[in-house]
């Protein structure tokens, strides 16, 4: 981390009460005006996990004005996965003699079964979290006779690292390393919220980390064909207000476009390396999400030539669908048809500690925000 | 019967979990009225002298690390327990488990790494025990610390004691401790040269105690900040509110939170107490603080305030509200 970049970053700027008091009074007349137009609340989603819990974390909810609903989207990586992939990364751990790979994250999300993978570490199963796909690449050299999996879970952010560790996994020619490629792509799932004709969604704030991958170019057609506004937004609570009132304004002026607060980390074409590396790897393919279904060209799975690290190919793991736990109400929520508190369980039967859906596991979840920080 | 089967690792994260585990398993068996307040360090009436009795335990991978190593922890933290209870440090025992094949010179680097520590807190390790076990039996080494010290007539420290209006009081930068470990633990690469704070405590304490109106110290380590206020909040029945952009963290440190998706507010420290004084103690408070190398950061924070439903709050940076949970299990970095 170099003290310039981070300077850059994560200055006392990007959290300026003066900054920040100005452009709170700046998105009440405009979302007075915004809210004329659609006719009661403006809703914006913030579709990526990080947002959410930013948001919360910042006590930002409180600030806003009335009119202005921030709703939480599909961008949550453990959220998203659907039961059927996690009983499949649930029952790779229990393949004899293997070594189960995984960001800290997803220890927590039950199996159908009502088992997660601390609970099948306590009963013997070799579970490690890692911080880096490539520390699981390190593993399997460390450990030549043991089978070493990765969970590869999450969107485009993920996707290109865990592209690196397998490129690098059989340039070294290792044959005990894959992993799984449960990998959502973010634009198709803004066109699967848009085509449900019940959605109220005024603009979408877009996620930063993995605009820095693909760019712009990708979400024009929401812009274009939905006439939906889109903002390209940081992480620091500066960005967040700067991006509700380029969105607020985008209402306003009935001009959707597709623009980027957060240009002091994201290029208009992205990372052409990282894609480069994702495209030659993982191909895209269909996703099972959790509360939508296995949807065609949503995803990324292995390509032809990186088959064999396919870890559900190498230990023949099927999907089977699984239902969703019993009055849990994760699916409306990511799909941003209800909040946290709407859901009879939130707080009562479903608490961090005992959580009964994955937004209250994951620690970007929607629930375990409202939770943590009181909404 | 406990409400868990299995001991977790989150029932050794000094959050919520912990509690539960004190709770449910050990006051059962244990319950007695040293014991109840569930402090830092217990207090013992003997022969007309009132004493303060500590233990803890330690565990880190790897034993040594930026800024200190397990038996400077192992000696400060035992030291820092016993100095918040306003005690002045006596004596330590030293417990040592060790796993064959532990190199000597490193478990000698550790010995004199303790015996710099004791100097000077000014205590002496009086009295110790070893055991060897096999390996794959314990990791490198455990150290086992317990302490006793002798609180002066007339001086009471308890959470217990805190009054709406207190002022809420840090002595210097959180979180360093934490990230330096996990830093090196994973060979992380971080920057910044982010430390460990661990350090003895006593004098920094015992120059703030010359200041009337204190009311209580705690030790934060694991579980944090937020973990220490929500204690203190349950023990006294009071609301802590706290500023954010009062909270001291170096921006290093902030960073690497930030990057790591960790909040400073729930990391460890070894170096840092939370202080619980009179307002208008509160300026004398903190120049006495500021006069030790360890206290030069510190800094008033928030106070505590009586309302219906006590809680923790975090008023933030750009004018936001928000509550402070205690820490909920292991504290895990995020995937993205």
């Amino acid at each position: 981390m170099k003290t310039a970049s981070a300077e850059r970053f994560s200055s006392p700027l990007w959290r300026d009460p003066g900054l920040a008091a100005a452009a709170l009074s700046e998105m009440e007349t405009l979302a007075g005006k915004a809210s004329a137009l659609t006719g009661g609340t403006v809703n914006f989603m913030e579709v990526c996990g990080t947002h959410t819990m930013a948001i919360a974390a910042s006590g930002m909810r409180k600030l806003f004005p009335k009119t202005l609903r921030m709703l939480s989207g599909p961008g949550c990586p453990v959220c998203v996965t659907s039961q059927g992939d996690i009983d499949r990364v649930l029952a790779l751990a229990e393949v004899p003699g293997v070594i189960l790979a995984t960001f800290g994250d997803m220890m927590k999300v039950k199996g159908s079964k009502g088992l997660d993978l601390h609970a099948m570490r306590e009963r013997g199963t070799d579970v490690r979290v890692v911080y880096s796909p490539l520390d699981a690449v390190a593993l399997a050299e460390a450990e030549p006779s043991r089978q070493v999996i990765f969970v590869g879970v999450g969107f485009e952010t993920t996707a290109p690292v865990i592209a690196g560790a397998v490129a690098r996994a059989r340039k070294a020619g290792l044959k005990n390393f894959s992993s799984t490629a449960f990998f959502k792509l973010v634009p198709p799932a803004l066109e699967l919220l848009l085509s449900d004709p019940e959605n109220r969604i005024h603009g979408f704030m877009l996620p930063g980390h993995v605009s820095a991958i693909i760019g712009l170019k990708p979400y024009a057609f929401v812009a274009e064909k939905r006439r939906v506004p889109c903002v390209v937004t940081g992480f620091e609570p500066l960005d967040i207000l700067a991006g509700v009132n380029m969105l607020l304004r985008q209402v306003v002026s009935g001009k959707p476009a597709v623009e980027d607060e957060y240009f002091r980390a994201v290029r208009a074409e992205g990372n052409p390396a990282a894609r480069r590396l994702m495209d030659e790897v993982f191909a895209v393919g269909p996703a099972s999400w959790r509360a939508i279904g296995t949807v065609p060209g949503t995803g990324l799975g292995f390509s032809k030539a990186y088959e064999r690290f396919d870890a559900v190919k190498r230990f023949g793991i099927k999907y089977k669908e699984a239902p969703e736990p019993k009055g849990c109400r994760c699916g409306q929520i990511l799909l941003g048809k209800a909040l946290p508190p709407d859901c009879p369980l939130f707080g009562k039967a479903c608490t961090p500690s005992s959580a009964v859906g994955p937004c209250m596991v994951s620690s970007e979840g929607a629930c375990a925000a409202w939770f943590k920080y009181g909404g | 019967m406990a409400a868990f089967t299995k001991v977790l690792l989150g029932h050794g994260s000094g959050g919520r979990l912990s509690r539960e585990l004190v709770e449910q398993v050990f006051l059962k068996s244990f319950s007695n009225p040293a014991l109840a307040p569930l402090e830092d360090a217990a207090e013992l009436k003997l022969g007309g002298a009132r004493l303060a009795f500590t233990t803890d335990s330690y565990v880190v991978t790897p034993v040594e690390f930026p800024g200190a190593d397990i038996g400077r922890v192992a000696v400060c933290g035992t030291v820092n327990d016993l100095a918040v209870k306003g005690a002045r440090p006596a004596a330590l025992s030293a417990g040592f488990i060790l796993e064959e094949g532990f190199p000597a010179d490193l478990l000698g680097r550790i010995t004199a790494s303790m015996r710099a520590a004791a100097r000077e807190a000014g205590v002496s390790v009086v009295t110790g025990d070893t055991k060897v076990v096999e390996k794959g039996k314990a990791d490198g080494v455990f150290i086992n610390t317990s302490g006793v010290g002798l609180i002066p007539a007339g001086r009471r420290l308890t959470s217990a004691a805190v009054k709406p209006g207190d002022a809420v009081v840090v002595s210097g930068n959180l979180a360093d401790h934490g990230v330096a470990v996990m830093n090196a633990r994973n060979r992380l690469g971080l920057e910044g040269g982010i430390k460990s704070d661990a350090a003895p405590l006593n004098r920094m304490i015992a120059a703030a105690l010359k200041v009337p109106g204190v009311r209580a110290m705690r030790d934060i380590t694991r579980g944090g900040f937020a973990t220490v206020l929500n204690e203190v909040s349950g023990a006294c029945g009071l609301t802590a509110e706290v500023e954010e952009r009062a909270v001291p963290v170096a921006p290093a440190t902030a960073n690497a939170c930030a990057l790591l998706g960790l909040d400073p507010m729930y990391v460890a420290n070894e170096g840092k107490i939370a202080l619980f004084c009179a307002p208008e103690a509160a300026g004398r408070v903190l120049k006495a603080l500021r006069s030790d190398k360890y206290g030069r950061n510190a800094a008033v924070v928030g106070r505590m305030v009586k309302e219906k439903k006590p809680q923790v709050r975090l008023k933030t940076a750009i004018g936001g509200s928000r509550i402070m949970l205690m820490l909920e299990g292991e504290q895990l970095p995020r995937i993205c």
